[in-house]
């Protein structure tokens, strides 16, 4: 029985031509991105191709520095590309950051509902759409909450109800909950994961945390550092819902540690 | 280390050994002196009308100093005279009229330089080109005091009230300008890559994002805008006027009636921790998203 198998980076980006069209599909061919001009340049990421499926969930796992971010806001559209491409993604995404997650100035309705606004949601149905996804994330009776009156864990619950007001197809996180104490991140896990299936979002979720990779995504993709490249990709077939201290996820997740620190190790010396 | 550890046990042992027993009463004044040992870091609670206390003082001692016979009130003025010679220039309709008249000038200066000052803010902050524009030339006007301006604003808008509404505006501007200005650019730039991630548009950037951000820079300036706002009014009172608080004072200082100016100097002092207290006021209710040590 083969629970885990480590798949081979995925090479050039022949095999990506003939990728399904289906909606919420991330293809990344190639792709580069360097910041600055000269000898003074900076390559973030390296021929980094990486196919991501309609409604999965993909774990982008890498030291410091492994161009983890600047992927995300090369797939959002924020950046642009040095070289590459990066297909199908139906745009916009919705995106969520450790922090700042929230406007400080707005009140937890106020931040669901400008995602609406921005859309062009009439004033009534914002309301009405705003309560209904706070009460997706059960923030029930917070709306009218200031974000400093909320805790990580509640803020990042906000965080996640205002993506889902963009209404994108994909979702993309990062570090979302790298702020958090263990036991909220463990509840937010299975939050996330329920909101997920219910809504087929297609998720691409940064983090640093190994375990939390092995707990939520369908592939586990990990990156090196300085330049950004794919360095292997692990398709967890576990069944869900997972623990996050079960077994296998330690075991799976023991197996990419060690991994992680070789690719560390090397820069380190 | 286990030889330190026994050390340190023996000390604890020696100084336990070393308290002497206490009597009740002693036990109860330790009890009721524990929150005070509990030290905060910040200024504490806010005590109820904080702000009143210090001109309180202030007047205080002037009353004191005055009772005593230590001042003399030639050179400054009794309070309870002041506040007669107040009255008796109320009732006789001298102060009214120029009260109305100064609050006019500084009201329509204010607003006008409040609505200058945020919108070149607005441009030069929102944009490089604006900067280039706008930044320069109101760095200049900052280090040119309005005094030295006023005889070429009199050549050029008369002596009416629009020369005098202009020239506190321009005193008003500044601070707007400059406190809004780093607000606005002291805003994390995380929020405007949250804007962006929102796809949020340059009006809803602006109203939704850019604006509440920069308040707090924003209400700083206002408050340096409203004291700017009294001063150049004074300026511009005493200098050429026919009317208005310092046109009163200018008089009474040709005749040497200290009292009179005294209680332009007190009304001007009133109008200015009144409209103060305002902008505080505002400010605590617009921003109460913040975490301050305000609060």
């Amino acid at each position: 029985m083969s629970l885990i198998r480590a798949a081979k980076p995925q090479g050039t980006g022949a095999r990506v031509g003939d990728a399904a069209r289906a909606s919420g599909a991330v293809v990344l061919t190639d792709v580069v991105k360097r910041y600055g001009r000269g000898p003074g340049a900076v390559t973030a990421l390296d021929g980094v191709s990486l196919r991501v499926e309609p409604g999965s969930f993909t774990c982008l796992l890498g030291a410091s520095g492994c161009g983890k971010s600047t992927l995300l806001s090369l797939v959002a559209g924020l950046d642009d590309l040095t070289a590459g491409s990066i297909d199908d993604v139906e745009r916009p995404v919705a995106m969520m950051f450790q922090e700042p997650a929230l406007f400080p100035w707005l009140t937890v309705a106020g931040n669901v509902e400008l995602a609406l606004r921005v859309r062009g949601v009439g004033r009534a149905e914002r309301r009405q759409r705003a309560a209904e996804l706070l009460d997706t994330v059960r923030l029930e009776g917070f709306a009218h909450k200031r974000p400093h009156e909320l805790s990580g864990g509640m803020r990042q619950r906000v965080a996640l109800a205002r993506a889902l007001a963009q209404d994108a197809s994909v979702l993309l996180m990062d570090e979302p909950f790298g702020a958090l104490d263990a036991m909220t991140r463990d509840i937010l896990h299975d939050e996330l994961e329920r909101i997920w299936r219910e809504r087929e979002l297609t998720v691409l979720f940064v983090t640093h945390n190994v375990r939390e990779a092995v707990r939520l995504g369908d592939q586990v993709v990990l990156l090196s550092s300085r330049p950004g490249r794919v360095l292997n990709v692990y398709d967890v077939a576990m069944d869900r819902p997972r623990r996050i201290d079960s077994a296998p996820v330690a075991n799976l997740a023991a197996e990419i540690t060690d991994a992680l620190r070789a690719e560390v190790s090397r820069h380190a010396g | 280390m286990a030889t330190a550890v026994k050390g340190v046990e023996k000390a604890v042992e020696r100084r336990h050994h070393e308290i002497p027993p206490v009597d009740d009463e002693e036990q109860a004044a330790g009890r009721a002196s524990r929150p005070r040992g509990k030290r905060r870091l910040g200024p504490g609670k806010a005590i109820p009308f904080g702000y009143l206390i210090g001109p309180l003082l202030l007047l205080g001692v002037w009353f004191w100093g005055s009772a005593a016979g230590w001042i003399d009130p030639r050179v400054l003025t009794a309070p309870w005279t002041v506040a007669t010679t107040a009255w008796d220039l109320w009732e006789s309709g001298r102060l009214g009229p120029d009260l109305l008249v100064s609050a006019r000038r500084f009201a329509f200066g204010l607003a006008f330089g409040v609505g200058a000052g945020l919108v070149l803010a607005l441009v030069s902050g929102l944009s490089r080109w604006g900067e280039a524009i706008v930044d320069g030339p109101v760095q200049i006007k900052r280090s040119i005091p309005n005094l030295a301006l006023l005889p070429l604003l009199l050549l050029w808008f008369g002596i009416d009230e629009r020369m005098k509404i202009i020239t506190i505006a321009l005193g008003v501007l500044i601070p707007i300008y400059l406190h809004t200005h780093n607000g606005l650019r002291s805003i994390d730039g995380r929020y405007a890559e949250l804007a962006e991630t929102l796809r949020l548009g340059p009006a809803a950037f602006i109203g939704r994002v850019v604006l509440p951000g920069a308040l707090p820079g924003f209400f700083l300036g206002l408050r340096f805008a409203v004291t700017a706002s009294w001063l150049s009014l004074v300026v511009v009172e005493q200098v050429n006027a026919t009317s208005g608080i310092g046109y009163m004072m200018l008089l009474a200082g040709t005749y040497g009636q200290t009292d009179v100016i005294i209680v332009g100097l007190v009304l001007y002092g009133l109008l200015g921790l009144g409209s103060d207290a305002i902008v505080r006021i505002a400010q605590r209710r617009v921003l109460s998203w913040r975490r301050t040590l305000e609060d």
